[in-house]
């Protein structure tokens, strides 16, 4: 049988059918920030951004842009009625205190045990940054990871023990892929969905960690 | 009569030493306070650490500062971006030291700065490169890395408006790291849009009272152009 990665698209959109109304959540930059395209309408869901926002909006339209007005990628959003702006201080004490219910975050790695590697590769020759990731990575509630199964050279970005530096230790609870939703369990990986036409047996060959194998079928 | 606000941006930067640290407010360029660097880069002041949150961007601001070489030091959370190249050069040619600094830790760093704290334990950063070396402690089942306050001489950031006391409000996402820095510093100089009457402003929606600002400065248009466009 064969299968059909997600998009972009279709992974934002799973991402964003776990959302509930009243949550507090922060997107990251990159892929995450898909996600608030595809969030109900019918759903008020507060999104934080680093810089000082709760109740940001979508992109203004062009002409309105205000650069006193931006997100954490430093692109031009909207206020909703009723958001709020505030400084460093309180911005990071909400996603350091546990008042933020979800963050997303993109990666380059994750471990089975829910470590997460999401801020540089390591190399030589490469510029750090970090910005918040790492703040998020051990401050939010749920903390979850959406990103592509597998590398460009077809490398797990699932791993038994993270090559790249960390960003943060055991902390992430929940990853979505281009080809499954998985579940850090303090047991191990659980598989909670698969696209479909996956094999169980072909999603632990693309998987660089053991999968529990209960609970699936 | 108390008066903060100085009648030019030479006066309102006089007196920076060689060797001072500064911190630099804005997040990107919001809240970047242009007219100061640029007065900054006339007075002549070098060999300065700068704390500010990125380490400047295109040619501009901060990334002008680098670039005439009055830097030793950088400490900030995200130097890497698409127009940093200044920085960059800079970084590779090993001819500014960087110290990287989860974003929640320097705010959490400006902040005890500002209050008088002697030093804090923070979860970020365990069981990471940026924790390595560092003093940690369980507490109540949690790791935590110890980190240090940072003070500066001199903090310049940029608010919306400010009455002759020095309190101020700002805009939008512009405030990022105003209103912290505005605490750590010995002497906070604010670059302002206008200046309004005392009683002029909410005293419900100050953000930053007038105690934490020594000089307020509120350039004139042309030299607003003038700095962004240097």
């Amino acid at each position: 049988m064969t299968f059909r990665r997600s998009s972009r698209e279709q992974m934002a959109a799973r991402v964003a059918s776990d959302i509930r109304e009243g949550m507090y959540v922060n997107l990251g930059i990159g892929l995450p920030t898909l996600v608030g395209n595809f969030l109900p309408r019918d759903r008020e869901i507060f999104l934080h951004s680093e810089n000082g926002i709760l109740g940001m909006g979508p992109a203004p339209a062009a002409g309105e842009e205000d650069p006193t007005l931006i997100n954490a990628g430093k692109q031009p959003v909207t206020l909703l009625p009723g958001g709020c702006f505030f400084h460093h201080g309180d911005s990071f004490a909400m996603m350091r205190g546990g008042h933020l219910d979800v963050c997303v975050l993109g990666a380059f790695q994750v471990s089975h045990r829910g470590d997460l590697a999401n801020w540089h590769t390591g190399a030589l020759d490469a510029i750090p940054a970090v910005g918040g990731a790492m703040d998020l990575a051990i401050g939010a509630r749920q903390v979850c990871v959406m990103m592509e199964h597998t590398t460009k050279t077809g490398e797990s970005k699932i791993v038994e023990r993270c090559s790249y530096p960390l960003t943060g230790v055991a902390c992430v609870k929940r990853i979505y892929t281009d080809l499954a939703v998985l579940d850090v369990l303090p047991e191990g990986l659980k598989v909670v969905e698969m696209v479909e036409g996956l094999s169980f047996d072909e999603l632990a060959r693309l998987t660089a960690a053991p999968l529990l194998s209960a609970g699936l079928r | 009569m108390i008066d903060k606000v100085v009648s030019s941006l030479a006066a309102a930067v006089e007196g920076i030493r060689d060797g001072s640290t500064i911190m630099v407010g804005g997040f990107g360029t919001a809240g970047m306070p242009f007219a100061l660097i640029g007065a900054l880069l006339e007075q002549g002041a070098r060999e300065l650490t700068v704390v500010s949150n990125n380490a400047g961007n295109g040619d501009t601001g901060l990334a002008a500062l680098l670039a005439q070489r009055r830097v030793r030091k950088i400490i900030c959370s995200f130097p890497r971006q698409p127009d940093s190249q200044v920085f960059d050069a800079l970084y590779r040619a090993k001819q500014i030291e960087l110290e990287l600094v989860p974003q929640g830790n320097l705010a959490a760093r400006i902040q005890a700065g500002g209050a008088g704290i002697g030093a804090f334990y923070t979860p970020t950063g365990y069981g990471t490169p940026l924790a390595e070396g560092k003093e940690t402690r369980e507490i109540d089942g949690r790791q935590y890395v110890l980190e240090y306050p940072i003070r500066a001489d001199v903090a310049l950031i940029k608010a919306q408006t400010a009455d002759r006391w020095g309190n101020l409000v700002y805009r939008k996402t512009a405030r990022n790291f105003g209103p912290i820095m505005a605490t750590a510093a010995r002497c906070t100089i604010a670059e302002v849009s206008a200046v309004v009457p005392l009683g002029g402003l909410d005293p419900e929606a100050v953000v930053t009272p007038g105690i934490f600002v020594r000089r307020v400065v509120c350039p004139r248009e042309g030299e607003l152009r003038a700095a962004v466009v240097r």
